[in-house]
């Protein structure tokens, strides 16, 4: 991997939307679902629980339907399709130069104090897309795409509270 | 007629499949600088709104081919996941995510590629919503109700608004657009585009983008969606064998067990006139008009039937049931079926008592009847986001 070339640019917004649409709609056309990530991300949750602490996953009732007994919370499209996203997103880091061990950081952020935001705003992600039976992708792109009601007035929610938190926390950006 | 099912091609095919969109999936969001948490998080200084860009352009190109397809009778919208509306926990959780989003600078699926691009910050945010995922699970129990709350299966916004599909999809396409032109002067006002992007068109590439994109959105309202009877027609090779083998026509002692069956919620749907209903029918059966049979509220409770749901159609003979059948079957209800013969067959074996005793049907030995309920769970139930 020669990462000593610089990275190439990336692709024009619109361009890469319509790509995204593209995808999307084969995803509906194929498998009569949409895309999404936080599902896989949950069941990837319950079965490293499910390693840890076997009985405290039947204990718990949303974690016992998906992973409790022997039912195989990895054993799922959602999972092999998160899997598929990293192979991806991996591949297309390589090719055009961008895959670098590094982190992404504001310019007064210290590498470990965007590590420690990272990790909160993971914790905080993770919950709310739980919450909101489902992500981004999942809710927003997919539920979006076939005008469910939900979706658009969940997407509006992520938009709002993002921006009336963003000036709080300009120092973490800019 | 799509959507195609990839389960059909087995478990090992359909996870190929599955892979396979996800790495489109993933390159897509690799390529246009999801996997870089400062061109994300810049979206909401106004900097550079790639994010809003490359999800509005998706969520308009997907929606105009879905809805297009449709209106051309190559696509059945009925037979697709459509995410549950729960109204007031997906603002709760929409805010909370939005918090997540500006402190943590991903999403969950942007994340990953941040991650596979072996961005230490984005495998971080990831290992984030693994324990975010499990606090949500630990403390769930406590907030059930509020979590359930506010549901409809399948609410549109069409269906909201009061608007035919046709033009909500032109609506949503206005939406975008403005959108994109608001960003473009957001950035023009306080952009310092954050890296280069290939290919900058002239305005007039966009002006033309838009009015195909506008001409796409008014050919899908002008067609409309198919009426019940044109997607019959669309669907019939599927589902008239069905008809031709008398998969779906139950007889009455299957019935009668099935309403004494408390595990099977049954919905009995009885369509002759008022008169005839009044003059006997059977215990569970509602009686209903043909032109209910279309009504969007009344067709939504019987799709969003439980697994364990059956919906029997009852008429004088067969006929009526039948185009019933065809009506709700191109709607998207599952396990449908008809009164075998109708009312005619009831009568001659229950004379005129609408209430068979359980203890008599429980005496009925084993061969009484060819069983034909099968209880099928919907494969649209199966959204990956679950």
């Amino acid at each position: 991997m020669s990462t000593s070339a610089a990275a190439k640019p990336f692709w024009n917004p619109y361009l890469s939307g319509v790509l995204l649409g593209i995808v999307l709609f084969g995803a509906f056309a194929l498998t009569h679902s949409g895309l999404g990530a936080s599902g896989a991300i949950s069941r990837m949750q319950i079965a490293a629980t499910s390693v840890v602490a076997p009985s405290h996953v039947d204990r718990v009732g949303y974690f016992a339907a998906i992973g409790g007994g022997d039912r195989k919370a990895l054993d799922h499209t959602s999972v092999v399709m998160l899997l598929g996203t990293f192979a991806g997103g991996l591949a297309s880091s390589i090719r055009h130069r961008r895959a670098k061990v590094e982190v992404c950081r504001g310019p007064r952020l210290s590498p470990r104090a965007r590590l420690a935001f990272a990790l909160i705003g993971g914790v905080i992600m993770g919950y709310g897309a739980r919450f909101a039976r489902g992500c981004t992708s999942g809710q927003a792109l997919s539920g979006g795409a076939v005008l469910s009601a939900g979706s658009w007035v969940f997407m509006f929610s992520i938009f709002a509270s993002a921006y009336a938190l963003a000036w709080f926390v300009r120092k973490l950006w800019n | 007629m799509l959507p195609f099912d990839l389960a059909s091609f087995g478990k090992l095919g359909s996870y190929l499949g599955f892979f396979g969109i996800g790495v489109a999936f993933g390159s897509v969001l690799e390529v246009a600088g999801f996997g870089d948490a400062r061109k994300l998080a810049a979206q909401f200084y106004l900097r550079d709104m790639t994010v809003l860009k490359v999800m509005f352009t998706g969520i308009l190109t997907a929606c105009l081919l879905l809805f297009g397809s449709s209106a051309l009778g190559l696509l059945d919208v009925s037979q697709l996941f459509v995410n549950p509306t729960y109204l007031w926990p997906g603002i709760v959780g929409g805010l909370v995510m939005g918090v997540g989003f500006v402190i943590g600078g991903y999403c969950p699926g942007t994340s990953v590629v941040s991650a596979a691009s072996l961005k230490l910050d984005g495998l971080t945010f990831v290992l984030g919503t693994l324990i975010g995922a499990g606090v949500f699970g630990e403390s769930v129990s406590s907030f059930k109700e509020f979590w359930g709350s506010s549901h409809t299966e399948r609410l549109f916004l069409s269906d909201w608004f009061g608007w035919s599909t046709g033009a909500t999809v032109f609506g949503v396409t206005v939406l975008a657009l403005v959108f994109f032109y608001a960003a473009e002067r957001f950035e023009q006002r306080f952009g310092t585009a954050s890296g280069k992007v290939t290919w900058f068109p002239t305005n007039r590439v966009y002006v033309a983008g838009a009015a195909v994109a506008l001409g796409m959105a008014l050919s899908v309202w002008g067609i409309g969606q198919p009426s019940p009877e044109a997607k019959w027609r669309n669907v019939s090779a599927k589902y008239q064998p069905m008809l031709d083998a008398r998969d779906v026509f139950v007889e009455p002692l299957e019935v009668a067990k099935t309403w004494a069956d408390a595990s099977v919620k049954l919905v009995t749907l009885d369509l002759r006139p008022k008169e005839a209903y009044a003059a006997g029918h059977l215990a569970s059966a509602r009686n209903v008009t043909y032109a209910r049979l279309a009504e969007k509220g009344f067709v939504e409770d019987l799709v969003a039937l439980p697994p364990q749901g059956v919906v029997v159609l009852v008429s004088e003979d067969e006929d009526e049931a039948v185009q019933a059948w065809k009506r709700l079957k191109v709607q998207g209800v599952t396990n449908l079926y008809i009164l075998d013969h109708g009312m005619q067959r009831w009568r001659e074996v229950f004379s005129d008592a609408p209430h068979p005793k359980i203890e008599m049907l429980m005496k009925l030995p084993k061969d009484a009847f060819k069983p034909k309920i099968k209880l099928k769970t919907t494969a649209r139930a199966a959204g990956v986001c679950g």
